[in-house]
């Protein structure tokens, strides 16, 4: 009986007492996190450099370009009040959009502006629109459709572009799928060899800037091997073209025997590469590991964490820890940085998913210093707090995600947020 | 007259307070019997869920949704289970985000360990919802292609 009666007691109170932590939880959450707004975190920058919000609450803000007039525009992977593009300009100059505009009924990620047009892509397309004399975007609800028809099959489907200085444009279309198994992410499914995805994914896919309506048959495949790319940029100082590969997923999950977690969450490599027409980076076949500095074979053909392959494979320019998510590339060509920064490398970490149980890593901005178009010493992080804490960064639950990356007309870069749409301006302001 | 009243009066009592024992057993071993699913559960999903859904359930932005107060988890069992055996690669749509990331199959799971995992998931993270059973498990697994 006593038995009996206590139990429901004690359910109660052990109730009572979890709804007052719950609820002491939620009113400090609410606290910070109350109105959408960047004030929430506070960047950590190297000395001489400030960053401000320039906008905010723009959504999923993937990437952005800034077009000559000083004018910055986002791409948004969801629509905001109907519009997937929004044009942000500061008419007064004091370092925060003033003017804000929103037009294309398109989502997407990818976004680039070249030769007086605003290229933007959706998950299949890529468009673009003329801008004016007046540098408006002259038929907002009329773009041209360069690209059409690309494969987006619920992984990696963003299609990141970028233009050179010689009329083409280069998109990024993502394998649908983490290593080529016959089912993707199975326990036990085995690689396909040779990989039938990389016919038409995986790879970086070059058209002409200007012909409308291409697809497939219009391209050529300009590089392979590449798993997914995000972050990717023509490179001025050496007229080729620089991409981030987001490294493969679940060592542990898919081969307990040859990885444990801790393996699993630093490998394989996420790498930057300088690709040429004809490149090869040997997705699925390999991964880059970073401490042995090797390319190993995968598992999935046969691979045991140690086994090399690849031979055929570029090596990477740069290799940064695993799943850190690079989304954002750009190379400096400002001058009003310190030296140590031309025509190096911004990279923009999204942060990880994929090292869990082990804490999670990313969510920060890195520099590679450049010199002579190659790499001039180690990785640094340029930009960091974007998760709000320690804390934050560990458990994943980022308030902020860094994405796309631009370079202002002023010599500042912009840097977008895909989590709560913030725009930041990072200056020097140092001597 | 009295004396059987008496009887009578210490038979019902008996017979109650026999039934409230019988009761509280019950309560308690299916108490136990939940715990242990949940702890058996909580390994299968160490094992084959937590990199995705993470370790509070709460799913990776635009890829890997939230296993937390979602239809999905504390809804319908036979779509759920299904889910585990088939795999998921259409995404799914939850409170206006949408989750993309190829979810594989796990049938080569036992019918006792997807049971367990799926109470485990549906008694974590703040949820709270009905077990799911061998039983129930094994019946949606006859009928799933």
């Amino acid at each position: 009986m006593k038995q009996l009666l206590l139990k429901p007691v004690c359910i109660a109170v052990l109730l009572c007492a979890f709804s007052l932590i719950a609820c002491a939880g939620d009113t400090t959450k609410v606290a910070t996190n109350s109105k959408e707004n960047a004030d929430d975190v506070i960047l950590k920058l190297p000395d001489g450099f400030t960053a401000s919000v320039f906008a905010e609450g723009l959504g999923h803000a993937r990437h952005i370009a800034v077009n000559t007039n000083g004018d910055v525009y986002v791409k948004l992977a969801n629509l905001k009040n109907g519009k997937g593009i929004y044009r942000l300009r500061d008419t007064n100059g004091d370092g925060k959009a003033d003017d804000i505009t929103g037009f294309g009924d398109i989502a997407g990620t990818g976004i680039a502006i070249k030769n007086g047009y605003l290229y933007a892509s959706t998950d299949e397309e890529v468009f673009r629109y003329k801008l004016d004399a007046a540098n408006n975007v002259a038929n907002p609800d009329k773009p041209e459709k360069i690209v059409t028809g690309l494969l987006s099959r619920h992984e990696h489907e963003a299609k990141a572009i970028a233009l050179d200085n010689d009329g083409n444009l280069y998109v990024n279309i993502g394998a649908y799928s983490n290593a080529c198994q016959v089912a993707d992410r199975q326990k036990g499914s085995p690689g396909m060899k040779p990989c039938p995805i990389l016919d038409s994914a995986g790879g970086i896919w070059q058209f002409k800037a200007d012909k409308p309506n291409q697809t497939y048959g219009d391209g050529i495949r300009y590089a392979t091997g590449l798993r997914n790319v995000v972050g990717l940029n023509w490179n001025t100082a050496t007229n080729t073209l620089f991409v981030m590969q987001h490294g493969r997923d679940q060592l542990h999950d898919l081969f307990p025997d040859l990885y444990d977690t801790k393996q699993s969450a630093e490998l394989p490599a996420e790498c930057m590469y300088e690709l040429h027409k004809g490149s090869n980076c040997g997705w699925p076949y390999i991964y880059y590991d970073e401490f042995q500095h090797k390319k190993i074979l995968a598992p999935e053909f046969g691979g045991d964490g140690k086994k090399t392959a690849g031979e055929d494979a570029q090596d990477p320019v740069v290799a940064f820890p695993g799943h850190l998510a690079p989304n954002g590339l750009l190379f400096y060509t400002g001058n009003k940085f310190p030296e140590k920064y031309k025509n190096g490398a911004f990279i923009a970490f999204h942060g990880s998913w994929n090292r869990a149980p082990e804490p999670q890593k990313g969510y920060l901005i890195a520099f590679v210093p450049f010199k002579d178009g190659k790499p001039a010493g180690d990785w640094e992080i340029f930009a960091d707090n974007f998760s709000g804490g320690p804390e934050l960064t560990a458990s994943g639950h980022a308030k902020h995600r860094p994405c796309g990356l631009a370079q202002g007309t002023d010599g500042s870069i912009y840097v977008s947020d895909d989590s709560k749409g913030t725009i930041w301006k990072i200056t020097y302001t140092g001597k | 007259m009295k004396k059987s009243r008496l009887l009578t009066l210490t038979g019902i009592l008996f017979l109650f307070s026999v039934l409230l024992m019988a009761l509280t057993k019950t309560g308690s071993s299916n108490q136990n019997k939940l715990a242990a699913s949940i702890e058996r559960g909580k390994k299968v999903y160490a094992e084959r869920c937590l990199t995705c859904h993470q370790a509070d359930g709460g799913g990776v932005q635009n890829m890997n949704p939230p296993l937390t107060k979602t239809k999905w988890v504390l809804g319908d069992k036979i779509q759920l289970i299904q889910i585990v055996l088939k795999g998921l690669s259409t995404g799914v749509e939850i409170d206006g985000d949408s989750y993309h990331n190829v979810m594989a199959s796990h049938a080569d799971l036992t019918d006792l360990q997807i049971a367990d995992v799926l109470t485990y998931v549906r008694n974590s993270f703040g949820n709270k919802a009905k077990t799911v059973t061998e039983a129930e498990v094994r019946s949606v697994r006859a009928k799933t292609k």
